[in-house]
């Protein structure tokens, strides 16, 4: 067994910035990770870094643009934390040596960017999050922290008391790919996940084959909720045959959406008269589509992205980046012609549910990153929002685990006294379906009540027995005809318009899923580096995650953000001005919600109509 | 604008204009709907007759039977337009033999974990489109590395390069005020760029007939790194000391006999060989100031 005061899982952004944090206060910290830290997605991240560091800026505009964005869905502790703490970490970052682009006088250059009142995206070409990721990657390596790279976590290892919030977690279960070992990490002082986001559930995607979830589904096993998981966003810029990004800079430094009429449909057919192309993601995203389906799209699927007016020099200095993409992956060269481009699913703005500190309602776990839902983002993030929400509250979440005294946070978790339960009707059950203890999807019973280190051992054993179960089966369905159905089914009925009938197919698909999952077997009897048990496991996080999106998405109806519905067409705040919550009882989801706090330091946020 | 509707409409009449309009360009749609199924029915048919690309694939696997001795499979995979070799081992692996091992992340060249050896030169695979490719394709591990299962290789070695060069940003002159960054012009940064771009794939390492032959040899990718903070003017002059020994050991920059293969295998267009000739007449002029 290996022991580390704090233990990071994930080795994007987030868990470095943590990593680093807790290593900062002094304590012994490890970063368990299933890909080596530089090849975590955060290294995709191309547009840039928001920050309030001019002047004529401030982070009480930058906290109001957030909530704004967020169509009145996050809580104004996290949006201020995020806003006021950014600055600081942003000029960090430059200090460890991160190669922003400049300014003529030497300093950082700032960016317009989609829902911002001031140009506060700072930024590093169009691969600001490579040189973000390898920067801090440089400082772990400088602070000596120990990383176990290509180990593949797969269960933490929790106390089994009944009420979730009773619990606590000593630990995690990791599989070491290169040798297909099952080993225990106990964690004396804190675990915290920063496992990145759930892209895989969906077809069509801007995320790494690496982003299938796996953090979202183990905190949601071990009884924290997951919250506003139905907030998906989708990037209204992806290239349509693979889903490569085409970052936001293109638009923010002045790239035009065209439809096949050639028309400037933005402005032309009223979606955001103010803002044109630079209106939030959500609403750019479905202009497009409802163009495409009104039948000005080209080949009935993309609208052209034109930047070629911006000039060569300028393309260079600032998208040079773009051309690559748009030259490999779809054989366009963006100087001459324009870029074809569809909504793709991008961030997902929920997740596990955590406070201002990164702890969730069980000790000794916490989460950040992409990952966790201290809600900044809301029904909506703006572009920018996610690089300094990943070393804000990574920062925070480290410090905490590592002991630091932090002010004690104003966010509440689990399900506490402010919590109203909710109900949906759904077509099928949702949840676990019955298995006995040698079925290859049986879950782990949970640690005894002992001392932190058996709960571990025990943790182990189940892990152990589950990956045996699972290599000596010698038939049945493979994980990869179950994922490319679940992502169909995904794909088609909870994307960017979403209605009863389809959520609900969707619900009954993914039972179909998780009923073809008790017949899984992996085929591979290798120990060595066998990633087809890998993907079966990440598989079964999938089927969870699509449950929990699709679940809320079902109960919440009205039309906020990116959650659009056709039956329902306006926001409703009397009614559903909270987060939804969806926590695992036993097997059984259970669903309830929580107010928003529109409450800040010096004001309160009055939701206004959103317009651009 | 290639739109036709009739000039003389005016404001009053757009609105009942508007639904011919409409109409119009569902019933297009339609017919556009209507080709493309056709189209999409004949490729598929072509597709299903012959359109399909063989690959000739390394497998290895020290622990199971029958795979411990090397060997090449052949697998013929569907062929669409687009296609990398990165979605054409995906095909292999999910629908014709999920113990395919090989590891690839962001199907957008900046992972760097897909890199190997296909048709006998190191390339991303997720980057490389198999309509340019000769076949039968060949695909195989990077060579110079332990292979540890088909296509994967132990990359520590790799690792042990980068980190050796201390990869990381050591300045101690920061501007006083906290929120205040450092100043670097454009035309450092510029100089710098390049260098920073590397995504730690290890195909120039693998090209390189010196670091095959020398296993201490840092290496180009290690060089570059310190190549990225030897040239960043906010670095401090002893700092820049410091990292000359580093790159003067006996295992360094001097090893380099301008062969110029990572240059030209290195994805992201890093000109490496220009960069080690420079630290080269670095380390002359540092000497020179030394003696
Ligand atoms: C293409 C793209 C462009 C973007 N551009 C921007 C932008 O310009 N600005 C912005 O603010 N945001 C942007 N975003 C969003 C932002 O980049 C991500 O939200 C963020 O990088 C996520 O970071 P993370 O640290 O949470 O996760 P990741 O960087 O994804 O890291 C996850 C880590 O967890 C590890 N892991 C996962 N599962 C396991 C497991 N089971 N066991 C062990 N380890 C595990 C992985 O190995 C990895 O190290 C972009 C996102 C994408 C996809
Ligand atoms: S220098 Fe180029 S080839 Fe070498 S590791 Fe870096 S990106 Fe890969
Ligand atoms: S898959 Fe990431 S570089 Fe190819």
């Amino acid at each position: 067994m290996h022991e580390h005061d704090v233990i990071v899982v994930g080795g994007g952004g987030a868990g470095l910035r943590a990593a680093i944090a807790a290593s900062e206060e002094g304590a012994d910290t490890a970063i368990v990770s299933k890909l080596h830290p530089v090849r975590s997605h955060t290294g995709a991240a191309e547009g840039g870094i928001n920050a309030a560091l001019r002047e004529g800026d401030s982070w009480e505009m930058h906290a109001y643009d957030t909530m704004k964005g967020s169509d009145y869905l996050g809580d104004a502790p996290a949006i201020e934390t995020l806003a006021k703490d950014a600055p600081e970490e942003v000029i960090n970052l430059e200090h460890w040596g991160m190669p922003f682009s400049r300014e003529d006088d030497g300093r950082v250059s700032q960016r317009p960017f989609g829902g911002l009142s001031f140009p506060r995206t700072t930024y590093a070409g169009a691969e600001t999050g490579h040189h973000l990721l390898h920067t801090m990657y440089q400082q772990a390596v400088k602070h000596g922290i120990q990383v176990y790279d290509e180990w593949f976590v797969s269960e933490l290892a929790v106390t089994d008391h009944e009420d979730p919030s009773d619990r606590q977690c000593h630990g995690v279960v990791a599989y070491d790919v290169k040798t297909g070992e099952v080993e225990g990490f106990k964690a004396n002082r804190g675990v915290i996940l920063a496992t990145g986001g759930p892209g895989q559930v969906f077809e069509h995607t801007t995320n790494a084959v690496a982003n299938t979830g796996d953090g979202y589904a183990m905190a949601y096993r071990a009884g924290v909720p997951l919250e506003d998981m139905e907030f998906v966003q989708f990037h209204p810029t992806t290239l349509p045959s693979t889903g490569v990004l085409i970052s936001e800079g293109v638009r923010g430094e002045g790239g035009i959406l065209y439809n096949a009429e050639g028309e400037r449909f933005m402005f032309e057919h009223g979606y955001a008269n103010n803002e044109g192309e630079l209106a939030s993601r959500d609403v750019v995203s479905r202009a497009e589509l409802t163009e495409v389906n009104e039948g000005r799209g080209i080949d009935d699927e993309y609208v052209h992205l034109d930047m070629r007016h911006l000039g060569e020099e300028r393309i260079l200095d600032r998208l040079e980046n773009i051309l690559h993409l748009a030259e490999d992956f779809e054989g366009v060269d963006g100087l001459v012609e324009p870029m074809p481009v569809k909504p793709g699913q991008h961030y997902e703005m929920g997740g596990i549910e955590t406070d201002e500190n990164g702890e969730t309602c069980i000790e000794g776990l916490y989460a950040a990153g992409e990952c966790a839902c201290v809600s900044v983002h809301g029904s909506n993030r703006l572009g920018g929002n996610a690089l300094p929400e990943l070393i804000v509250f990574g920062k925070r979440a480290g410090h905490h685990a590592a002991g630091k005294d932090m002010k004690e946070a104003e966010i509440t978790t689990g399900y506490s006294e402010d919590a109203e339960p909710g109900e949906v009707d759904t077509p099928v059950e949702p949840g676990a379906v019955p298995t006995t203890s040698d079925d290859v999807a049986a879950d782990g019973s949970g640690g005894a009540l002992a001392d932190p280190t058996a709960v571990v051992e025990e943790a182990v054993e189940t892990e152990q027995e589950r990956v045996e179960r699972l290599l000596e089966k010698d038939e049945g369905l493979q994980h990869a005809a179950i994922r490319e159905d679940l992502q169909d089914s995904m794909t088609q009925n909870v994307n960017v318009f979403r209605n009863e009938d389809g959520l609900k197919q969707a619900l009954r698909d993914i039972r179909e899923a998780r009923e073809r999952y008790q017949d899984v077997y992996v085929d591979d009897p290798s120990r060595t580096f066998n990633t087809d048990l890998i993907h079966t496991i990440e598989t079964r996080n999938l089927i969870d995650l699509a449950e929990a999106i699709t679940l809320g998405a079902l109960a919440r109806d009205e039309f906020r953000g990116a959650h659009w519905r056709q039956e329902y067409q306006e926001r409703r705040d009397d009614e559903w001005l909270k987060h939804t919550l969806l926590r695992w009882n036993d097997g059984d989801p259970e669903l309830f919600y929580k107010p928003v706090i529109l409450e800040g330091e010096n004001k309160t946020y009055e939701p206004k109509v959103r317009s651009y | 604008m290639s739109t036709q509707v009739p000039e003389t409409e005016t404001d009053a009449e757009t609105e009942t204009e508007s639904k011919p309009h409409q109409e119009r360009r569902l019933a297009e749609k339609e017919a556009r709907r209507e080709a493309a199924d056709r189209e999409r029915a004949a490729r598929e048919e072509l597709a299903a007759a012959e359109s399909t690309v063989h690959l000739k694939v390394f497998r290895y696997d020290p622990e199971v039977e029958g795979k411990q001795e090397p060997r090449f499979d052949d697998f013929h995979v569907p062929f669409e337009k687009g296609m990398t070799v990165l979605d054409a081992l995906m095909f292999a692996r999910d629908h014709y033999d999920s113990s395919l091992t090989f590891r690839h992340s962001c199907r957008q060249a900046i992972c760097g974990s897909d890199a190997m050896f296909v048709n006998g030169s190191q390339r991303l695979c997720c980057k490389t489109q198999l309509g340019e490719l000769q076949e039968p394709v060949r695909v195989e591990p990077l060579p110079h590395q332990d292979v540890v299962k088909d296509l994967v290789v132990d990359m520590q070695h790799f690792y042990d390069q980068m980190e050796s060069v201390e990869p990381y940003f050591q300045s101690e002159d920061l501007p006083e005020g906290e929120l205040e960054e450092q100043r670097q012009s454009r035309e450092n940064r510029e100089k710098i760029k390049m260098s920073t771009r590397c995504i730690w794939c290890g195909a120039c390492m693998s090209s390189c007939n010196i670091a095959a032959g020398d296993n201490e040899y840092l290496g180009p990718a290690a060089i570059n790194k310190a190549y990225r903070f030897y040239m960043d003017e906010r670095e401090e002059e002893d700092l820049e000391e410091h990292r000359m020994r580093i790159l003067e050991q006996e295992h360094g920059v001097w090893r380099c006999q301008t062969q110029f293969s990572c240059t030209e295998v290195c994805p992201k267009d890093i000109p490496l060989t220009e960069h080690i000739q420079e630290l080269k007449r670095e380390a002359v002029k540092s000497n020179l100031k030394f003696w």
